[in-house]
């Protein structure tokens, strides 16, 4: 019965929106996009056993791309521009796992970081995209009747695609290729010494949580009508493998709620109304702070409050 | 004499040191052939050389004739070569049933066909359960595997190896810190499986390697020294001398 909760769970987030005030859905929005970034890096980190503190990277070129495919003038298509933003990220995850595949442990941090220092810089200090100011969005796309500049219509594509991102990992994960991740995590040499090709395991895992980060960097690029280099820095890294640890690494769900902690937490520490002007002013300091609290006294993240039996 | 499973000048340096050296070794079906040798005589090298662990540095391996030298460990694995480990090496976190499963999926991975459930396969299921029952452990199916005894997850290890469906078995050290009673049964699957399969067995326990053996090879630094039935191992003044302690 437990497994089925996400079902009711999307029936609750589709009839929403009647409640939401504009800022409110905004802020649920937000949730929704982080929440598929969360569970592109769940894939890696909590599934495969591969930690990446690069995958902004991803995210940031999957948002550029959705503004360097929209046309200068008039509105473009959706479908395009998610292609183009999905293919564009799978397409460079493609490559830095080539390469960072060969790598283990705290060295495979280090490079998939290398990697995103690298996009970050090709976009902060070149030409190519608006430098350090970054891109804006002429026209928000369109698909037939549905229009993304329409902010209602929005929640519902950003509630699909989060949907889909999670029903696609359920599925994975119950499939043979999840449970080969699930050993080459738990044990590579003996997936090897039983005939799988871990690497090509890893990579085709590196791959999709790539795309999805795309998919997500893309619905953030729409959502807010600009994107600049920040979104590829470490920081954004950090903050996604920050998601999923607080809402539990190694469940689906925690990377939801981790999502959703992380952009409550931040809302809460930077409005002044709630924590006063000095400390709205220093929110990453407060929200490191409890994050470190969390951290300390639940160690298998929010998810350990409601699980009954330990794993 | 058909060999399944030989090498010919097989060669491992670590810089300047030579772990395993010119060795000649072959596997044949129904056969089980003994590796012994001191610590550092480079029997797990060689297991490792062999299983595609580690890549020569000389000679050439051949699997049924064919030359697997260049291969990669998990070719190898799918191509009928199976190993057990030292160290145990299985899955803790899951159930004994879901380690055999996995290991049987190598053969049936079908890795895109992300709709269908692992846990539902209808190939690696079944085999599995054979593998289990093979090696006596269908009643822990169920059970986590790091609950098992020390000898169950031995035993665990082997029937992975069995679920693969290999030809050729590996074994390093499987009786590594078993009490009689758990050598014994290892003992006896070792002997269930013997007909149907070729299997090197690197031991310390030398009344185990002269109770199955058909075959024993000492090596000594690296390099083999004396190759041959048990009986004329045992009597081997050059084996003698440089294993068993040289005595008057």
């Amino acid at each position: 019965m437990f497994r089925w909760w996400p079902l009711p769970a999307v029936v609750l987030l589709a009839a929403l929106p009647a409640l939401l005030t504009p800022y409110t859905s905004d802020l649920v929005v937000q949730v929704f996009v982080l929440a598929v970034f969360a569970l592109s890096l769940e894939l890696l980190v909590g599934m495969t056993g591969l930690v990446s503190l690069g995958h902004a990277a991803f995210y940031g070129i999957g948002a550029y791309v959705a503004m360097l495919a929209s046309p200068a003038a008039g509105a473009g298509n959706l479908l395009t521009l998610l292609g183009a933003s999905v293919g564009a990220a799978a397409l460079y995850a493609l490559f830095v796992g080539a390469f960072s595949l060969r790598t283990r442990g705290v060295y495979f941090i280090m490079v998939t970081l290398a990697f995103s220092q690298m996009a970050y810089f090709v976009f902060h200090d070149t030409g190519l995209a608006g430098g350090s100011d970054g891109l804006f969005l002429g026209k928000a796309p369109t698909l037939g009747p549905l229009d993304t500049a329409d902010r209602r219509q929005f929640y519902f594509l950003a509630l699909a695609a989060l949907a889909g991102t999670y029903a696609l990992l359920t599925l994975l994960r119950r499939s043979r290729f999840g449970h080969a991740l699930a050993g080459i995590r738990v044990n590579e040499q003996r997936m090897r010494a039983a005939g799988f090709a871990t690497t090509l395991y890893k990579l085709a895992a590196f791959v999709i949580a790539g795309a999805l980060a795309g998919l997500a960097g893309c619905l953030l690029a729409l959502k807010d009508g600009a994107v600049n280099p920040e979104l590829l820095s470490w920081h954004e890294s950090g903050a996604v493998l920050l998601m999923i640890i607080l809402g539990g690494v190694g469940h689906l769900r925690g990377a939801v709620i981790g999502a959703l902690a992380f952009v409550l937490l931040k809302e809460l520490y930077s409005t002044p109304a709630v924590v006063g002007e000095f400390l709205a002013g220093h929110w990453p300091l407060t929200l490191g702070l409890t994050i470190i609290a969390f951290v300390a006294m639940l160690p298998r993240g929010l998810i350990g409050l409601f699980e009954r039996r330990p794993r | 004499m058909s060999a399944l499973l030989a090498c010919f000048g097989l060669t491992r340096r670590f810089g300047g040191l030579t772990a395993v050296g010119d060795v000649d070794l072959t596997l044949e079906p129904g056969q089980l052939h003994a590796v012994i040798g001191t610590n550092g005589a480079g029997k797990s090298t060689l297991v490792n050389l062999l299983g595609g662990e580690l890549a020569a540095s000389g000679g050439r391996i051949e699997l049924a004739g064919a030359d697997i030298t260049a291969w990669p460990q998990p070719r190898r694995a799918r191509a009928g070569i199976g190993r057990s480990y030292q160290r145990t090496t299985i899955f803790p976190s899951f159930s004994v049933f879901e380690n055999c499963r996995l290991a049987a999926q190598a053969a049936h991975p079908r890795p895109w066909a992300f709709w269908e459930s692992a846990a539902g396969c209808r190939v690696s299921g079944p085999v599995a359960r054979d593998a289990l029952a093979d090696a006596g452990l269908e009643a822990e199916a169920g059970r986590s595997a790091g609950t098992l005894s020390h000898g169950g997850q031995r035993q665990l290890e082997i029937a992975m190896c069995l679920a693969t469906k290999p030809r050729v078995l590996l074994l390093d050290e499987p009786l590594a810190g078993m009490g009689a009673e758990e050598t014994d049964r290892m003992l006896q699957l070792l002997e269930r499986l013997k007909p149907a399969h070729a299997i090197l067995l690197v031991e310390h326990d030398m009344d185990a390697v002269f109770r199955v053996a058909d075959r024993v090879t000492v090596m000594v630094n690296g390099s083999i020294i004396a190759s041959g039935t048990p009986a004329a191992i045992r009597t081997d003044p050059a084996v003698q001398f440089a294993y068993l302690g040289a005595e008057p």
